[in-house]
């Protein structure tokens, strides 16, 4: 019998009438169905969400049964519908349904892995370290000050990628947060969320605190409007439309950036690892990965180098040790973001220079599968701050290794290099890095040689779980006369 | 002597043949037909009253193409035999342009009537009132349901709904200010609700009813039955609907039709069909095909795909062979219905744009 992955309504497994196939992204193989819910599904079930839940135990305890989990999840067997997973289980189902590497799979169980054993320093990182008591009784005094905070979410929706399992991580903390969970996964990926729910579960957070609702776009939108405070994955189109909407957190396009300053440009050399790996690391498949290398001089030389060492990434099957980049399963979408490149590369300006090393074309088709080769794109044309002439190629970003080498004054950088998610500055330049800091441009800011992919879990990106789900208020208290 | 499903079968066949030698025979009668078909006939290369003898001859006309409902003069489809009565003219959505008109004298009242016999009164009471919580405006649902209403003796309650404001705000990606019009809605549809007791019956569409069961438990005010229609509708949805938003407690009615076809009846509950949704066109009146996606002559078999293909057979309106948005599954002839029907109605696939599809 093909394994049945099923809705869970406040915890509880339901079968859909409705149910989609997700097969093996190589041989086409079913792996499972997958119960499909209604989006009026979604709005009943979060309207009828017991929100109060988690509150009967402590964050203290609740962090207890999150560390317990996180043993659970790496080590343990959880039920998957109609059978038990294993965490080998896990790794070759998620691998199988996303095209993704096996090593990059464990790579990211580990992730959410250290999410669940790291949770108190996350937690109090979110928290700035207050007394997490003062959650437990609502107020309560720290470091002499009164403080008071109410949780403004009855729940916390998720639209979830398909794309980097490392993810699920963001939303975990919701759980000691005492906030229950609506998710709707993404297609290919029900697992990671899944296994993690169950992974809670058995360690002894009640499941009506859980709910996992894979669904088409319309029960995403539900998902969106009706959960106070909600988490959206995805590119920009998808993100747009909730760009003003404060209960919405985004997680969109990363443009996340390596920039070197004036006093290093000249020894790039030194630094060329970690360009390859802001780029390469995970597949290139995530918001932090670079999509950018700015430099105020060497541009070329500097892309030239990187091509050169992405040029070696070769397109291997999933199970091999040494693949690095993940396969598509819809091998249309490969081929529409390749076609996209190659239509904005006969504007003269850019030059991909990965192609002329690699010696031959950046989409290579594996039977039922694609894959999209490592690509620099060089820009000719220098980026100034108020440049209307950069490239269309300058700032992109693609569900693959994709990167534009740019020159800029490091005068214009903070400006010219537009909205980026995670920016490592390689400078010790007072000047630029004073500027940096106070750009609004840059969410993560990284002084020093650290790849863009290195983040501290105690200092969230793209906006403050906690402060996401809590509301501070002014309080006094005086005992009763 | 007791018939089978066999004979239904072949007797409903035979009903509709000579059904479409009537119709026919009426439509391109010099004395009877409308102005549009009387000049159209000197275009084809056969008579259509000498023939068409059949249901499958009416392929001699090709498909019937949805521009000549577009735009005027609508007089044009006014039979001669009709010119003195009063007409109305009906729309259909209008998510796709210029909508289409259809004229009609007394078919959305001859429709209804029949469907009329097909709701049983413990769910739908004779003489109980109802409340039509759906499109109005130049929409033919809004006086059909009104009839249906008066027809079994009852008033109905009406709301004000326009279905093509609500497509433009999705299109403008307004979605806030389409959930406050949908909220407007179903304030006034509980208003009415909780104003007037005898209110037993309702009309609406799958995403007013999700709208309208948050708010209130209808077994509670009173509803026993539940006639819905206008947009697609999943087989999840059907069993969410019976089994959640009416609790199991009042009857389920989900119906496909449109300004163009009539109204097709939904097969009645059978567990073996796993909520499948499937619906029978009121033969002879109007049939409803699935013709193959690549090849539109060709029906395709039992339990396959492809796309609904419409032809409406009436004395106020003779349209053969029209490709409809939509695409579903074939499903053979059952008990009260001994002719084919379509599970699982959905938005057609295969446009290159597309269609939002008025969500209420």
């Amino acid at each position: 019998m093909m394994l049945h992955i099923p809705i869970l309504r406040h915890g509880e497994p339901y079968e859909s009438v409705e149910k989609f196939e997700i097969v093996h992204y190589a041989t086409g193989d079913p792996v499972a169905l997958v119960s499909q819910a209604n989006s009026g599904m979604l709005v009943r079930d979060i309207h009828r969400v017991n929100s109060d839940v988690l509150d009967q135990y402590t964050v203290a305890e609740l962090i207890t049964m999150t560390k317990k989990a996180g043993e659970i999840f790496i080590g343990g067997t959880v039920p998957v519908g109609n059978r038990e997973q294993s965490f080998d289980d896990y790794i070759r189902d998620l691998s199988a349904t996303t095209g993704m590497p096996i090593t990059y799979c464990r790579n990211n169980a580990k992730k959410i892995y250290r999410m669940f054993n790291e949770i108190d320093q996350v937690v109090a990182g979110l928290t700035r370290g207050f007394d997490l008591g003062i959650l437990d009784r609502g107020y309560g005094e720290d470091d002499g000050r009164m403080l008071s905070f109410y949780r403004e979410a009855n729940v916390l929706g998720a639209v979830l990628p398909s794309n980097s399992p490392g993810v699920h991580s963001l939303w975990m903390p919701a759980v000691p947060l005492k906030t229950p969970l609506v998710l709707k996964p993404g297609r290919e990926e029900p697992w990671s969320p899944y296994r993690i729910i169950q992974s809670f579960i058995a360690a002894g957070v009640p499941k009506e605190a859980f709910g996992f609702y894979p669904t088409d776009h319309g029960g995403a939108a539900e998902l969106l409007r009706t959960a106070k405070r909600s988490m959206l994955f995805g590119g920009e189109a998808t993100t747009r439309p909730y760009a003003k909407d404060p209960g919405v957190e985004l997680h969109g396009p990363g443009f996340s950036k390596v920039i070197l300053g004036d006093d290093v440009a000249e020894n790039w050399e030194k630094h060329l690892d970690l360009m390859v790996s802001s780029v390469l690391a995970n597949g290139g498949r995530s918001c932090i990965n670079a999509s950018g290398i700015w430099t105020p001089r060497h541009g070329r030389a500097i892309a030239d180098a990187v091509a050169k060492e992405l040029a070696k990434v070769e397109a291997l099957p999933a199970d091999d040790p040494n693949a690095q980049i993940a396969a598509f399963a819809n091998s249309k979408m490969a081929e529409m973001i390749s076609q996209s490149i190659d239509q904005q590369l006969a504007t003269p300006g850019a030059v991909d220079l990965t192609e002329q090393h690699r010696g031959s074309a950046r989409l290579v088709r594996h039977g039922r599968v694609a894959y999209l080769l490592p690509t620099i794109v060089w820009c000719e044309e220098p980026v100034g701050r108020n440049s209307d002439t950069a490239h269309s190629l300058a700032n992109k970003e693609y569900l693959f290794p994709y990167a534009s080498v740019v020159e800029c004054p490091t005068a214009d950088m903070p400006d010219a290099i537009g909205p980026t998610l995670i920016g490592s500055a390689i400078t010790s330049d007072k000047s630029l890095i004073a500027s940096l800091m106070a750009s609004p441009n840059v969410d993560r800011l990284n002084i020093g040689p650290i790849p863009t992919w290195q983040i501290s879990w105690d200092q969230p990106h793209e906006g403050n779980l906690f402060e996401h789900l809590y509301r501070q208020r002014a309080f006094q208290v005086e005992p009763a006369a | 002597m007791t018939t089978t499903l066999e004979d239904n079968i072949t007797e409903a066949k035979q009903r509709l043949d000579a059904h479409v030698r009537e119709i026919v025979a009426w439509h391109f009668d010099p004395q009877t037909g409308c102005p549009f078909w009387l000049e159209q006939a000197k275009r084809l290369d056969f008579d259509p009253r000498e023939d068409v003898r059949s249901y499958a001859d009416l392929d001699r006309f090709g498909n019937f193409q949805d521009e000549w409902l577009r735009g005027g003069p609508v007089r044009r489809w006014v039979p001669k035999a009709y010119a003195d009565q009063p007409v109305y003219v009906f729309e259909t959505g209008g998510s796709t342009g210029v909508p289409k008109s259809r004229v009609n004298v007394n078919d959305f009242r001859i429709d209804y009537e029949m469907f009329s016999e097909t709701l049983n009164d413990e769910s739908f009471p004779k003489g109980a009132d109802w409340l039509m919580l759906g499109p109005s405006g130049p929409r033919r649902l809004r006086l059909a349901v009104e009839h249906l209403a008066q027809h079994r003796g009852g008033i109905s309650f009406c709301v004000d709904m326009d279905p093509r404001w609500v497509v433009k705000l999705i299109r403008k990606g307004r979605p806030q200010e389409m959930h406050e019009y949908k909220d407007h809605v179903v304030d006034q549809g509980l208003t009415l609700l909780k104003a007037h007791d005898n209110i037993r019956c309702l009309f609406t569409t799958p995403k007013l009813l999700e709208a309208l069961c948050e708010r209130v438990s209808l077994v509670k005010t009173g509803i026993k039955g539940v006639f819905c229609g206008g947009t697609q509708m999943t087989p999840q949805f059907h069993r969410f609907a019976c089994e959640e938003l009416l609790e199991g407690k009042v009857q389920f009615v989900p119906t496909y039709g449109n300004t163009l076809m009539g109204l097709a009846c939904c097969k009645p509950f059978d567990p073996a069909d796993n909520y499948d949704i499937i619906y029978h066109p009121p033969s002879p009146r109007a049939m409803v095909e699935v013709v193959s996606f690549d090849d539109e002559k060709t029906v395709v078999g039992y339990g396959e795909w492809g796309r609904a293909r419409l032809t409406t057979l009436t004395k106020e309106f003779f349209m053969p062979r029209f490709l409809e948005r939509d695409e579903c599954k074939r499903t053979p002839p059952c008990e009260p219905y001994p002719w084919d029907g379509v599970a699982n109605v959905r938005p057609y696939s295969g446009f290159q744009t597309t269609v939002v599809e008025g969500v209420y």
